[in-house]
């Protein structure tokens, strides 16, 4: 397709000009974009976009999975179909397509992560890593050396020019929301990075690949963490790490009763409820998971709620700002609100009324409305 | 500027010329009984007749096939009795090396040897790797990534020295266009071509099979090819096969003079430049192919930036699927991943002029220049948050 052809359609469909959406307003005519084809319906529609603003668009599909086969269980995402689809959509579009093999540096950066993770009784998020050391940084990489400015994929997020520089903001459709999985965008990242249908909702972007008649128009939504797709999180750790560096142990109660075995920490999560047996007068959760000793502490719903945690490894989109903002402790879990005390790497986040849900290992995002001020990892009790 | 010609190289005007006249004309099945299947049939074996002239070999000898894949697949399942030992090395083409599999889990057992550093295949460690029960050793005459020519006669005379019972197979798709290949002279059992390494269309192959050997068909079906590949011909690519082979055969010393010519001024180009590309090709490889790294950089990329720039070239073997794996050449010959890495393969054909190579260099020197820059002016710049 030609740019002027997408354009008039984007036009139509979203009574927006591509770039606009594509917030390419630096960028000159013609300047040259990676676009990250995962093969989706989302990506296709932002390469389409990058397309119809006029820019010179390099699709690109990254080979992350372990094995090529999709009977090995890649479901997920990257499968040899999903490169099929990405790039049938680059030749309806009408530009070139790549396929990068990143998988030695996903294995390393975002599945073994999530493995030792698990492993040490914390609950991973391989999303906000893979973000942050694949497609912001080795995809980059590429990306610098085959001449491209900038990088644009099919978040759900915008990128927003302020007085402190480039801010991250929550996409347009909350429903489609992936800002959380996005917090550590650095300043030069964020110059560097387009998202075109983050100011876009889900049904106007199926409406939009329909109108494009992009062949992965009518593709279903891909779920949960692409490579254990097909399995449960803990068969997935236990295939992939030695029986020896298993944690089994001993659940106790609050009151220190002891309650039984268990097969290993990494078989539960803070907050979780199935898998403690039954026989208890009222609901029981996992409130702590200590992998040292390898316990698990199970208790009842209150004793989940905390009013403050510390924050590991913090990243600020700009400068840190202590005081009131909205924190969000999970993705898709609506932000509540607190005060942070940045201090170093290090940032204490106090709740304003006791939360639920404060799980060690996974992303701690404060906000400003739908403004992502930075994030970091939820730290151990 | 096309500089993957060990990909594919384009087909010649010639064979192009010739083919489409062809495809207007009343061809038949060559194995039908009426005057246009016997002009059919005279086509076919005229070709036979000058592929079997580009590599020495009888015309008797050449069974036609799909191409190159096709025939390293039927010399070594083909050749080969379901319990029988191979040997081979670790830097052959897939197409050796899953077929080698496949026997292997028909129940062969397989001798993979690695290569020294250099790519050189050792006659003495091939014959040692020979047992009693051994029945083929397969090798790559020409390396497709590296270009390392192997020493096939010397190999050839000390399998023949130790044991008569072993049959020898070359993989020399990648050694017709350039080297004089003749199978007798070698005293090889089983060569493999291909038709479009040559200017022949995709598509189009031979397994060259010395009298007395014998042979399982892979595929069954009438009495094609002496019964030895079953299926009508494929006349358009035989024909287009038999061309490029005679114009090679005529044409070839000249190429390999110009060839050299070319890789002299790439390589100095590359040296020339600020910080000079790491070179992968031993002192005896063909003049047909360069392969050259840049260890700071991504290899694929800058065959990503070459190509959006008219330079076609590739980071190794071209692969079905378009994602470039790691080489496993590059690996087995020890280099360290970011050799491995950073490594494009530059490979040059008859219709590459010095000229368009000249500039191709030019271009490659500037876009790793570029590339090196911005890499610099990021680190400077620092990414921290």
């Amino acid at each position: 397709m030609r740019p002027e052809g997408i354009r008039a359609i984007v036009r139509d469909v979203t009574g927006a000009e591509p770039r606009d959406l594509a917030g390419a307003g630096q960028l000159e005519e013609g300047a040259r974009v990676v676009a990250a084809m995962s093969g989706g319906v989302d990506s296709a529609v932002a390469a389409a976009i990058l397309r119809g603003a006029g820019l010179d668009v390099v699709g690109v599909s990254m080979r992350l999975g372990s094995s090529s086969r999709r009977a090995e269980g890649h479901a997920g995402c990257c499968s040899l179909d999903d490169f099929e689809d990405a790039r049938r959509t680059a030749v309806r579009l009408d530009v070139p397509h790549y396929v990068v093999d990143l998988r030695d540096l996903f294995q390393e950066k975002v599945i073994d992560v999530f493995v030792s993770t698990y492993l040490s009784g914390r609950t991973p998020n391989p999303c906000v890593l893979c973000n942050r050391d694949i497609k912001f940084d080795a995809l980059w990489e590429w990306a610098e050396t085959a001449e491209a400015v900038a990088i644009g994929t099919g978040h759900y997020a915008r990128i927003r020019t302020s007085s402190e520089g480039f801010a991250l903001h929550a996409g347009a459709d909350p429903a489609k929301d992936q800002s959380y999985f996005l917090f550590t965008l650095t300043q030069s990242e964020l110059a560097r990075t387009l998202f075109p249908v983050g100011g876009l909702a889900k049904p106007q972007v199926r409406a939009l690949a329909e109108a494009l008649e992009l062949p992965v128009a009518q593709k279903p939504e891909s779920q949960d963490i692409c490579f254990v797709a097909g399995t449960t999180y803990a068969e997935f750790v236990e295939k992939n790490a030695p029986a020896a560096r298993r944690r089994p142990g001993v659940l106790r109660a609050t009151d220190g009763r002891d309650l039984g075995r268990h097969e290993g920490v990494h078989r539960f999560t803070v907050g979780q409820r199935r898998g403690l047996g039954g026989g208890a007068e009222e609901p029981r959760y996992v409130t702590a998971i200590d992998a040292e000793s390898a316990t698990v502490t199970v208790g009842g719903r209150g004793d989940l709620d905390r009013s403050a945690f510390l924050v590991q490894d913090a990243r600020w989109t700009s400068a840190p700002r202590p005081g009131p903002a909205r924190v969000r402790l999970r993705h898709r879990h609506a932000p509540v609100g607190c005060t942070l005390h940045p201090s170093g790497a290090t940032t204490r986040v106090e709740l304003d009324a006791p939360a639920a849900g404060v799980t060690p290992g996974q992303a701690a995002v404060w906000y400003d409305g739908d403004r992502v001020l930075g994030g970091g990892w939820i730290a151990d009790r | 500027m096309f500089l993957d010609h060990n990909a594919g190289g384009r087909v010649r005007p010639e064979v192009a010329e010739r083919l489409s006249e062809l495809l207007r004309s009343p061809l038949a099945n060559p194995s039908s009984l009426h005057a246009a299947g016997r002009r059919t049939r005279a086509l076919v074996e005229e070709a036979r007749e000058s592929v079997a002239e580009l590599v020495g070999a009888h015309a008797s000898e050449v069974v036609f096939t799909s191409g190159g894949t096709e025939a390293n697949n039927l010399a070594i399942l083909g050749a080969a009795a379901e319990a029988a030992h191979l040997v081979s090395t670790s830097i052959e083409h897939a197409s050796v090396l899953r077929a080698l599999e496949g026997a292997e889990a028909a129940g062969a057992t397989v001798s993979i040897l690695s290569p020294g550093s250099d790519g050189a295949v050792a006659a003495g460690e091939i014959v040692a790797a020979i047992r009693g029960e051994t029945a083929l050793v397969s090798i790559g005459w020409v390396n497709g990534e590296i270009g390392v020519i192997q020493p096939i006669g010397e190999i050839v005379r000390g399998v023949r020295a130790a044991s008569n019972r072993v049959r020898v197979h070359a993989d020399a798709v990648q050694a017709i266009g350039l080297l004089d290949v003749d199978v007798a002279a070698a005293d090889l059992d089983l060569a493999s071509l291909s038709g479009h390494k040559i200017g022949a269309p995709a598509g189009v192959g031979a397994l060259v099979l010395r009298r007395g050997t014998t042979l399982r068909p892979l595929l069954h079906g009438g009495p094609h090819e002496r019964e030895r590949r079953s299926g009508t011909e494929n006349v358009l690519g035989i024909v287009g096969f038999g061309l490029a082979a005679r114009l090679a055969r005529t044409e070839r010393a000249a190429f390999r003079e110009r060839a050299a010519a070319i890789k002299t001024k790439i390589g100095k180009a590359l040296a020339a430049s600020a910080r000079p590309a790491v070179r992968l090709d031993p002192a005896d490889a063909v003049p047909g192919t360069l392969s050259v790294s840049f260890p700071d950089l991504r290899g694929d990329a800058l065959a990503a930036a070459l190509d959006l720039r008219g330079v076609a070239v590739s980071t190794g073997s071209a692969c079905a699927a378009g994602a470039p794996e790691p080489s496993h050449v590059l690996r087995a010959l020890g280099c360290s991943e970011e050799v491995a890495r950073g490594t494009i393969r530059l490979s040059f054909g008859p219709e590459l002029s010095l000229e368009d190579a000249e500039q191709a260099a030019r271009i490659i020197v500037e876009v790793v220049g570029a590339a090196r820059a911005r890499r610099q002016g990021e680190s400077g710049a620092g990414r921290a948050a």
